[in-house]
């Protein structure tokens, strides 16, 4: 089976290891080999989307460099990110540079993780097992940027003894936006409370997404309400 | 001025917003209908993409072949460099012409120019006749959607409005609200000296004016009076007649959920000998009020569009806040990538940051504009004017200094796993600076170890 390169993203680096570990884990149980060039830092994201182009040039051009250097499919268990590096990060880069090649190779290798499972191995069933209810909220970028359309869904509705239930306006967004969140706070927590609401009267205990970002804010918004739901990342649920 | 977050802090959860939201998803959930419905949707909307971005490419030639054709109809035209000008050549015809009351159909143009005022300061009688912008008139009050102006509010506080301003019985009946300011512009109608309307699309080849409603207040006000002036955008132009059916069948869709507007009027010149009705004079101002170089820049897209308000209703921010918060004519993702290229940077660069970039908007555009693209491009160019979030860049900059060199950004981590182990419960539900912005809604999960360290660790 093939050689992957995982970009872990720095988010879930700093605060949510335990999803790499999962991503890792459900990877080899499928026969795939994870390297992971420790050199790697952030896409550059953050930075980007707050308007701050040189920043984020000099940061997507790490991330390019780091991730050239290697061979194989590069696996992000992140849609925003995975989008960073597909749709942003090549135009950073001064068209006919050797960077600007260099990020549209890293471009046409890079695949968000759900993705990756379901279209690229044609996996659907990981032979998981699991508990509850779960809902899937569905994070913008690899929903509209990348296409990561019920794949997700898939993937969970094989795990034995997991119940799904329907997420009411499961494919809006939490609120969180990244800078978003702090430079308009009281716009990104209003639309969190309408995220979260909906989120506890679906009945499920855990809300499923694909991205660390949108599950920290909802994660942290729950928190705050004192709910005991969880929120967490699809490659934790799959790796049980 | 106060800024966009000020305003919407002041909106939020106020039944105006409440108002709004229900509004919005109406037209979301009828525009969604709309286009489940229609098979060729998908192909009139690459199409009507096409005809737009063509048309920006050749606007010269267009607006040219259009000029002409208005004029060889018998129609004035008015080529006006901003907005003074356009509202100094209407003010000025109409004390040449000792206009006394002008009826207005809805037109965002005149809004952006604030031709009301011009006109008023001069001394003449403007009623607006779009039911939304009537309200809006007699209240003071500013529209807060693109199509809807009066999303905002409620039948009982139009009531209160109506009972006030008309001195009639209060009623919350919208058919009876409906009846009255019938009767109220039944008669400004058949008085008014000049009918102003905007332009959805002007036709090049024809020198032609199409103008939709629901109202019928379009086909009124550009009939009744014996002057019509109408006021457009120079982008609002497409070549020919089929281009102007391609448009019409994405726009009222993607508005409204509806096939096509109530009232679809094509108007080509003033009346002519033997015919029956129409103003004896047809004006059309073209206004460029920043277009010309809006279309030179990195935001030229943005005038490909068709103002259905679609991104306005998909818009979870949009949505949240409600179209005041904008403080713009234009509201919403649209409006927030139009304003601060069409008027001023540094005046409106906080609007391209209401936005999550989620992305809702580019999935309903009718000719497919890319506003999450423009918005980021608008968030460039706001912070290379140094009139941005300009706080984020020092630590932006200190992150990009550790995110380029993995030895310190492994530090990093580490220093952040050993500072989040200090949050016994796991969690940090107070932090400092800016900070405070995400812990005043949210807790965060306070950081304890890394991937890196568990990958090293797994390896030896």
């Amino acid at each position: 089976m093939a050689t992957v390169q995982l970009f872990v993203t720095c988010l879930v680096d700093a605060f949510a290891p335990l999803v790499g570990e999962a991503v890792v884990d459900v990877l080899e149980r499928l026969g795939v080999t994870v390297e992971f060039p420790q050199d790697q830092t952030c896409c550059g994201q953050p930075a980007f989307n707050a308007g701050f182009h040189p920043e984020a040039r000099r940061m997507a051009a790490h991330t390019v460099r780091v991730l050239d250097a290697t061979e194989g499919t590069i696996v992000v268990p992140s849609g925003s990110c995975t989008d960073m590096i597909i749709h942003h990060a090549p135009e950073l880069m001064d068209n006919g540079s050797e960077l600007h090649a260099a990020a549209l190779r890293v471009a046409a290798r890079t695949r968000e993780f759900t993705q990756f499972l379901v279209d690229d191995l044609g996996i659907s069933d990981l032979s998981a097992t699991g508990g509850g209810v779960c809902a899937v909220h569905h994070s913008c970028h690899g929903l509209r940027n990348l296409g990561v359309h019920d794949q997700p869904e898939q993937l969970l509705d094989s795990v034995d003894g997991l119940d799904r239930v329907e997420l009411e306006g499961s494919t809006e967004c939490c609120g969180f936006g990244g800078l978003f969140a702090v430079e308009m706070p009281d716009v990104s927590a209003a639309m969190l409370e309408h995220k979260l609401d909906a989120i506890e009267s679906s009945g499920a205990d855990v809300v499923v997404g694909g991205d660390i970002s949108c599950l920290m804010h909802i994660g942290g918004g729950l928190h705050r309400r004192g709910s005991t739901i969880e929120a967490r990342h699809i490659a934790e649920v799959l790796d049980q | 001025m106060t800024s966009f977050l000020e305003r919407a802090r002041a909106d939020i959860g106020s039944d105006q917003v409440a108002a709004v939201q229900r509004g919005a998803r109406r037209f979301r959930d009828h525009r969604s209908e709309a286009v489940d419905e229609y098979a060729a949707m998908e192909a009139m909307r690459d199409r009507a993409r096409e005809i737009r971005l063509h048309t920006l490419a050749n606007l010269d030639r267009y607006l040219g072949t259009f000029a002409d054709a208005v004029e060889a109809n018998g129609g004035t035209v008015f080529f006006a460099a901003d907005a003074s000008e356009a509202n100094e050549y209407v003010v000025q015809l109409a004390a040449a012409k000792a206009v006394q009351g002008v009826v207005k159909s809805k037109s965002m143009l005149t809004e952006e120019i604030h031709l009301n005022d011009a006109l008023e300061a001069a001394g003449v009688d403007v009623v607006e006749t779009d039911l939304g912008e009537l309200i809006v008139q007699l209240s003071g009050d500013r529209p807060s959607h693109i199509i809807a102006p009066v999303l905002h509010k409620t039948r009982f506080e139009v009531g209160e409005l109506f009972r006030d301003s008309f001195d009639v019985p209060y009623t919350d009946d919208p058919i009876e609200l409906n009846a009255i300011a019938r009767r109220y512009l039944r008669h400004r109608f058949l008085t008014a000296d000049m009918g102003i309307s905007g332009v959805n699309i002007a036709i090049a080849e024809t020198g032609s004016i199409c103008l939709v409603t629901n109202e019928g207040n379009g086909r009124l006000s550009t009939t009744a009076p014996a002057i019509h002036v109408a006021v457009m955008g120079m982008e609002r132009i497409v070549p020919s007649v089929g281009d102007a059916a391609v448009i019409l069948e994405v726009l009222a869709r993607s508005a409204t959920g509806q096939k096509l507007s109530s009232y679809t009027n094509i108007i080509t010149g003033p009346r002519r000998p033997g015919e029956p009705d129409g103003p004896d004079e047809l004006h059309v101002v073209i206004v460029d009020n920043g277009r010309s170089d809006v279309l030179g820049g990195s935001t030229s897209e943005i005038l490909a569009c068709i103002r259905c308000g679609a991104c306005l209703n998909a818009c979870p921010v949009y949505r949240t806040v409600g179209g005041h918060a904008y403080g713009s004519v234009y509201q919403g993702p649209v409006g927030s990538v139009l304003s601060p290229s069409l008027f001023d940077l540094d005046e409106w660069a906080d609007l391209p940051y209401a936005s999550t970039l989620c992305g809702a908007c580019l999935e309903v555009c009718p000719v497919r504009i890319d506003i999450p693209r423009l918005l980021l491009e608008q968030r460039r160019r706001a912070v290379e004017a140094k009139v941005g979030p300009m706080w984020m860049k020092r630590p932006l900059r200190a992150y990009a200094r550790v995110a380029t060199h993995p030895r310190r950004y492994r530090r990093l981590l580490s220093v952040g796993a050993l500072s989040g182990r200090l949050f016994k419960s796991g969690w940090i539900t107070r932090l400092p600076w800016r900070g405070k912005a995400w812990t005043s809604s949210r807790d965060l999960q306070a950081p304890s170890s890394s991937f890196h360290r568990w990958w090293r660790r797994r390896g030896s």
